[in-house]
Order: structure tokens, then C-alpha cells, then sequence
């Protein structure tokens, strides 16, 4: 059975990694096209109107992935997890109902008329369906995220007789501390990811020299809203969500920090290897009393380490959790740096003509969507070994009745299909990427006329 | 509340059988009634606006069933695993054939697309009218509510069964040739020249033979779960939901001899509908059958979710659920009249 587990583990992290590629970057561009419309009914804004458009087109196709890659995920509850569904559906069935209800018939019935929609409506339609479709992908991340943070941090529940968790607290349930924090962090990096998109894009633009004006229209609102929304994600939500693993998840803190020993004045560790054997910190390079200071707010608290805590409520992936913390925090530093680098230059005027920085700009693209993985990484990680925190071991919940090998099987179907898929995906975006948002050229061949 | 939830449930599965139905029909039929390329894009703007939204029926129907059912949903899903994998990729498939088609003008590249959108067309009502045959039919529960099924055993319905046997298949075809015309109506009725016209006269035919399948399902359905029959004359409610189906199959007759594309839409739209509530009334409270021991059925009654979280549930479902059939009224009356296949670059 351990190895149906891994497999059913794997089998979720992977299309859900995949899936939400794509989502990552509509529900960002969903709040961007907002804007874009927004700026388009100020005098001269027809230029903002040209620029949602093209946006509006690649939001296109990234929503159509999003939404296939993402019906296997609700199913997958059931498929691979029937255990952990028996046992919580009571509770967590209610977000990801209501994710369907209230989202998804929001955003499915307006993204047509957003996309094909504009000649058939006024501006003020339009820009209407612009705003349905970010609150449809808004509220659907807010589901999705309650539905995590129930599994985080259990709240609003109760223990029914067959031992199963009942709703005790709809009002507590739903609005859970962590899935606020959490949420805040997480939308917040779905604006950074579409804004480097959007930077990137502008760059590349300029550097090929093609659609001049609308790339400095990219330029400008990647960059002023990535140096925002990248200072944002770190301080102060990303602030905030630690300081929730360091209170209620106290050993997952530890092993994102590769932290072994207790004691008050800790520092944190930028890098090093840790090595759980020895129960160490391989070669760190640590700041003083920072982690005691950024998990509690004061430089005598005291952090706990992983020695501390019974072995078997260890994470069970010490060395990829922490890892994949520090290339989060790497990372989300990184970005601030280069946005800020950015909104330097173009504040100064000289961002078109600094061919360096536009280099950096067109190629930084992926790191947000690293980041935001990672990020996703060390939440889940550090949740192990508890599919419900405290509660419910991930060892119980998966399928009775599904074999390793089945699980496999899906598992080399899922990697063939979105192998193809993503294939696909780039080649339409690379197609529209090269036809480009200037109205003059005819985007499509009429041949058909 | 297991009874409300139960119904909640069904109406909104049969939602979903009648939304995503007649887009299904339609995929599943255009090869055959669109020709060319500019005429498979009428079919196309004639779904286009809609499919998606019919689609989040099945994911919200799955939500309910979710919440106020979680022993059947999680025993019946991952019993199934095969089966709802086959689900699923094909409805990946189906989606992107339909939203990635209209992005490249070669014909080539339309014309997988196409084959790729007919052929998920064709099997996903297979697949659905052969797992509504299992809940009919039955599985070999375990004692902790738990089964797995092999995709097929030897065909024969009985103990060890599998996914596929005579009875299951046969209702999987009922099941596409009632959404295939359930499909040429729609398309009858939001298409002008010649899709119109080749659609409409598929509908007679097509529905001719929906009726004697519909007759050959329930005979095979007396010899497979006599108890389902048996419930019949004792549920006026049943009686009632089974007449308004045929109701809705004569509508469709007479309706489209008469050149009424829309009544004979509804007329398909209330064949469905009542044919899925009477045999969901029928059945009632079995949610999972056993095929060995009716002690061990999954019922409405013995896993049914917790009373106070689903009383809160239908709270916000009495929000929810609105809003969508406002959504998709707005969306409706968006598009009403017949489809027009959209200029390059401009739709579907």
C-alpha cells in the first residue's frame, strides 16, 4: 500500500502542479485586463483598449487549459483520495461545491462573451464582462484556498459519531484565518506571475523592435504592477502566512529552515544543506536572531527545532521541503530586485534604451511561476505527514480499492496527454505572441473570406 | 433532508444531462450534418457560448453529491477509477478540440479537431448511459460500502460483473442515440440553411429509433433489477415523471413535423429530464446497488451527510443556484436566434 500512496500522491502533485500553470496566470491577467479596460476610458485610452485585447486573447487560451486540466482535479477527491473524501466531504464538499456554483457558472457563461463578445456589447458591457470574469476566477481561487486552509488548519469542524468531521461552524469554516493570509499571498502572486508575463512580452517586443507602442504600454504596467504586487507577496502576506506556520504549524517551520535544535535569539538560514541524518545544517550561512524576530517578533522568542517534535509528525520530505522554501524566498527577493531595477529605469525614461535590462526582463518570466510552485511545494510539504493538520494522516486517505499499478497507469496518461497538451498550448500562444496585438497587420489569414 | 438532498442532486445531474446533452449531440453529429468548414462553425457558434457552463453542471452536481453524499461519491468514484480516467480525458480532449480549433485557418488542423470533437462526442454519452447502466444494474459492494469493478468481466450482467456487459453497453447506446437527437433539435432549431435543414431531418428518424430503444432498455431492465419496475406503480410521482417523458418524445414528433424546432427541443429536453427523474424516483433511496446483498446498498438514508451542515448547504445553494440560471438567461438572450458561424478570428 505505501507504494499506492506515493503514487496517488504523485499522481495529484503533478496534475495539479500542471494544472494550475495556467490558472496562476488568468486569475493575475484577470485583475490586469481589469485595469487595462479601466485605463481605457480615460482620453487617448484606445491604445489600453488595443493592448486588452491582445491580453484578452492569450487569457483565451491559457483559461482553456486551465479549465481541462482542472476538471480531474475535483474528480481526483474522489478517485485516488475516496478515504480522505468519506471522511471530510461533510466539510471541505462545501467549498468545492460552492466553488462550482458560485464561480465557475460566473466565469463559464461571461468568458465568451469577453473574448467574442465586444462588438456585440458597449464599452461599459464589456468592461462588465471584464469584471465578471475576474471576480468568477477570484472567487474561485477563495474556494479552492478555503478548501487548502481547512486542510492546513482545521477550523469550524467537529467529530460526528462514525468518527468522520461534520460542519460545526459554517461562518469559521469559511472564513479561517489561513485561508484569508493565504489567499491575500496567494492572488498577490498571481499579479506578479501575469505582470512579468506582461513586462516580458513588452521586452521582447522592443528588443525585436515590432509593435513599439503597445510593447512600452506592456512595459510600463508589468512593471509598475510587478514592482508592487513582488513587494506585496513577501511583505507583508508572505509575512503574515509564516508567522501562521510558525504558531500553528510549528515543526513544518523547522524543517523549512533545515532547524534541528530549539532555542530562543535563532537565526535564519539563508543556505545550506540539511542533513537529516545528522540531524544538521550543513554548511549555513545564517542571520542572527532574524527567524526569532520574522516567525515571533522579538529576537529572545524562542523557535522550536525539529528535534523537538516525535519523528513521525515529521514531514516526511525534510530535505525537498526546505529546499523549496528557500527558492520561494530566493526567488520572491530576486524579483523585487529586478522590478525595482525596472521601475528605476523607466521612471528615469531610459528603460527602452538599457538592452541589458530588457534582456533580464524578457527572460525572468518562468521565475514567478517557479516561485509560485515552490511556494505551493512548502505549503503542502510542510503539511505531511497530516492530510487534515493534527487530525487525519495523508496515510489514510487514499482509495481502498485502486492499486498501485492502476494509479500509475492514469499517472503515464496524465504525462502523455499533457505532454501533447502543452505542446499545443505553446504553439498557439508562440502564434499569437508572433502575430502580435497591433491592429494593422490582420491577425489570422482570411482565407476564408 | 436525505430526501431534499437526494432530489438536489438529481435535478442538478439532470441539468447537466439536458445542458451538456444537446452539445454533446451536436459534436457527435456534425460531421455528418456540417460539411464544410464554414457550416461546422455554425455548429460551433451554435455551442460555443454555452458548452462550458453546461459543463460546470456536472462539477457542481459532483459538489452536491459531494457534501450531502460523501460515502457514495467517494465509493462510487474511486470504485469506477478506470472508467471516470476514460471520463475525464476524453472530456480534455473534447474541450480543446472545440477552443483550440478556430485559432489556426488550415484546414488540416481543422479537420483533427474536428474528428477529435466527434469522436469524444460520441463516446462520453456511451461512457455516461453505461455508468447510469452499473447504478442500475449494481456493484459488488463490500461490507465497508467499498468495491472495485474490472472494465468488463464476461459480458453477462451477473456476479462477477464488470463495467461493460450487455446490459450497460445497450444502455450507453440508448444513451447516445437519445443525446444525438437530443442534439440534431438543438441544431435544428439554432442553425439556418443547410445544417438546419440536414439536422431536422435527422430528428424524425433519429427519434424513432430513440423509442425503441427506449422499450428495448426497459424490458432488459426488468431481467437486470426487477425491483426498479416493480417500484413503479406504487410512486405516482414516478408515473407522472415517466408520462411527461413520453410527452416530451410525442413533442418532439410532433413539433418537428410541424416545423417547431423549439418545441421539439423542449419536447427532447423533457424526454431527458423525466426519463432520468422517474428512473432516479424509481430507484429511490438505493444510491448504490449491491449486487449481492440489498443490506449492503449505499442509500439516501445510510449515507446521507450530516443534517446541520447540509441545512447550511442549502442556504447558499438558494443563492447560488439562482444566480446560475441567471447567468445562463443572460447568456441565452445574448445569443438568441439562429447561430451564425462567426468571421475569422472573431468566434468559434
Amino acid at each position: 500500500m505505501g507504494d499506492a500512496l506515493f503514487l496517488h500522491r504523485l499522481q495529484f502533485a503533478f496534475t495539479l502542479i500542471y494544472h494550475y500553470l495556467f490558472p496562476v496566470l488568468t486569475m493575475g491577467l484577470a485583475f490586469l485586463i481589469v485595469v487595462m479596460k479601466a485605463l481605457s476610458f480615460r482620453n487617448g485610452g484606445e491604445r489600453w483598449n488595443e493592448a486588452a485585447r491582445f491580453w484578452i486573447r492569450i487569457f483565451g487560451i491559457n483559461f482553456a487549459v486551465g479549465v481541462v486540466t482542472g476538471i480531474p482535479m475535483e474528480f481526483q477527491f474522489g478517485t485516488n483520495w475516496a478515504r480522505f473524501s468519506r471522511y471530510a466531504g461533510n466539510v471541505i464538499g462545501h467549498t468545492l461545491a460552492m466553488e462550482g456554483v458560485f464561480a465557475f457558472f460566473l466565469e463559464s457563461s461571461f468568458l465568451s462573451v469577453l473574448v467574442f463578445g465586444e462588438k456585440r456589447l458597449s464599452r461599459a458591457g464589456h468592461f462588465a464582462a471584464a469584471i465578471a470574469l475576474f471576480v468568477g476566477s477570484w472567487l474561485s481561487g477563495y474556494f479552492i484556498i478555503a478548501t487548502n486552509a481547512f486542510m492546513q488548519h482545521p477550523v469550524g469542524h467537529r467529530v460526528a459519531a462514525d468518527g468522520s468531521l461534520v460542519l460545526a461552524d459554517f461562518k469559521a469554516f469559511l472564513f479561517n484565518p489561513w485561508a484569508i493570509a493565504q489567499y491575500a499571498h496567494n492572488m498577490i502572486s498571481t499579479v506578479v506571475t501575469a505582470s512579468f508575463v506582461m513586462a516580458a512580452l513588452g521586452a521582447f517586443y522592443l528588443l525585436q523592435g515590432k509593435h513599439l507602442e503597445q510593447a512600452r504600454l506592456f512595459l510600463k504596467l508589468g512593471t509598475t504592477a510587478g514592482l508592487i504586487s513582488s513587494v506585496l507577496v513577501a511583505f507583508p502576506t508572505g509575512d503574515r502566512q509564516a508567522k501562521l506556520v510558525a504558531r500553528h504549524q510549528p515543526v513544518a517551520l523547522a524543517a523549512m529552515e533545515g532547524r534541528f535544535e530549539s532555542g530562543a535569539r535563532a537565526g535564519l538560514n539563508m543556505i545550506g544543506q540539511p542533513n537529516v541524518r545528522e540531524r544538521r545544517l550543513d554548511n549555513p550561512i545564517t542571520v542572527p536572531l532574524a527567524l526569532s524576530v520574522l516567525a515571533f517578533g522579538h529576537t529572545a522568542s524562542e523557535v522550536q527545532g525539529l528535534n523537538a517534535f516525535p519523528e513521525r509528525d515529521w514531514p516526511d520530505n525534510i530535505e525537498l521541503l526546505y529546499y523549496a522554501f528557500h527558492i520561494m524566498a530566493g526567488l520572491g527577493t530576486i524579483l523585487i530586485a529586478i522590478m525595482a531595477a525596472a521601475c528605476l529605469l523607466e521612471w528615469m525614461g531610459r528603460l527602452e534604451r538599457t538592452g541589458p535590462m530588457l534582456w533580464v526582463l524578457m527572460l525572468a518570466f518562468p521565475f514567478p511561476y517557479i516561485a509560485v510552485i515552490a511556494g505551493w511545494v512548502t505549503t503542502e510539504l510542510g503539511r505531511q505527514p497530516w492530510l487534515v493538520y493534527g487530525l487525519f494522516r495523508t496515510a489514510q486517505g487514499s482509495s481502498p480499492t485502486v492499486h498501485g499499478g492502476t494509479a500509475l497507469f492514469t499517472l503515464l496518461g496524465f504525462c502523455g496527454l499533457y505532454l501533447v497538451l502543452g505542446v499545443l498550448f505553446l504553439f498557439l500562444v508562440a502564434r499569437e505572441i508572433g502575430h502580435g496585438p497591433s491592429p494593422a497587420t490582420p491577425r489570422r489569414e482570411e482565407a476564408h473570406a | 433532508m436525505p430526501e431534499l438532498w437526494y432530489a438536489i442532486a438529481v435535478l442538478m445531474l439532470t441539468a447537466y444531462v439536458v445542458l451538456d446533452g444537446f452539445d454533446f449531440g451536436a459534436g457527435a453529429l456534425h460531421l455528418f450534418v456540417a460539411k464544410t468548414d464554414s457550416e461546422r462553425r455554425q455548429v460551433l457558434a451554435a455551442i460555443g457560448p454555452y458548452w462550458d457552463g453546461n459543463e460546470v453542471w456536472l462539477l457542481a452536481a459532483g459538489g452536491a453529491l459531494f457534501v450531502s453524499f460523501p460515502k457514495v461519491l467517494s465509493s462510487g468514484i474511486s470504485g469506477f477509477y478506470f472508467a471516470i480516467f476514460l471520463v475525464l480525458w476524453s472530456l480534455i480532449l473534447r474541450g480543446i478540440a472545440i477552443e483550440f480549433r478556430s485559432h489556426v485557418n488550415d484546414s488540416m488542423w481543422r479537420r483533427a479537431w474536428d474528428v477529435g470533437f466527434a469522436v469524444a462526442s460520441i463516446l462520453l454519452p456511451v461512457f455516461f448511459g453505461a455508468a447510469l447502466g452499473n447504478l442500475i444494474r449494481g456493484v459488488p459492494l463490500d461490507p465497508d460500502g467499498w468495491f472495485e469493478l474490472a472494465l468488463f468481466t464476461d459480458f453477462t450482467a451477473r456476479d462477477p460483473v464488470g463495467i461493460l456487459d450487455w446490459y450497460t453497453v445497450l444502455v450507453g447506446i440508448f444513451a447516445l442515440t437519445a443525446l444525438v437527437g437530443h442534439g440534431a433539435t438543438f441544431l435544428a432549431w439554432k442553425t439556418d440553411g443547410s445544417v438546419h435543414e440536414r439536422s431536422r431531418a435527422l430528428v424524425r428518424r433519429l427519434h424513432v429509433v430513440v423509442a425503441v430503444l427506449w422499450v428495448a432498455v426497459t424490458a432488459a431492465t426488468t431481467v437486470v433489477n426487477p425491483d426498479l419496475l416493480a417500484a413503479l406503480p406504487r410512486r405516482p410521482l414516478a408515473i407522472f415523471l415517466a408520462a411527461g417523458a413520453a410527452a416530451g418524445l410525442a413533442t418532439v414528433f410532433a413539433g418537428s413535423s410541424r416545423g417547431h424546432d423549439r418545441a421539439a427541443f423542449l419536447g427532447s429536453s423533457s424526454f431527458l429530464a423525466g426519463l432520468s427523474t422517474a428512473t432516479a424516483t424509481c430507484v429511490f433511496p438505493v444510491m448504490l446497488r449491491s449486487t449481492s446483498n440489498p443490506a449492503l446498498s449505499l442509500t439516501a438514508h445510510n449515507a446521507g451527510g450530516d443534517p446541520a451542515g447540509l441545512r447550511t448547504a442549502v442556504g447558499w445553494l438558494a443563492i447560488g443556484l439562482p444566480l446560475a440560471v441567471l447567468y445562463f438567461v443572460i447568456v441565452f438572450r445574448l445569443h438568441r436566434g439562429k447561430a451564425v458561424a462567426a468571421a475569422e478570428g472573431e468566434g468559434y
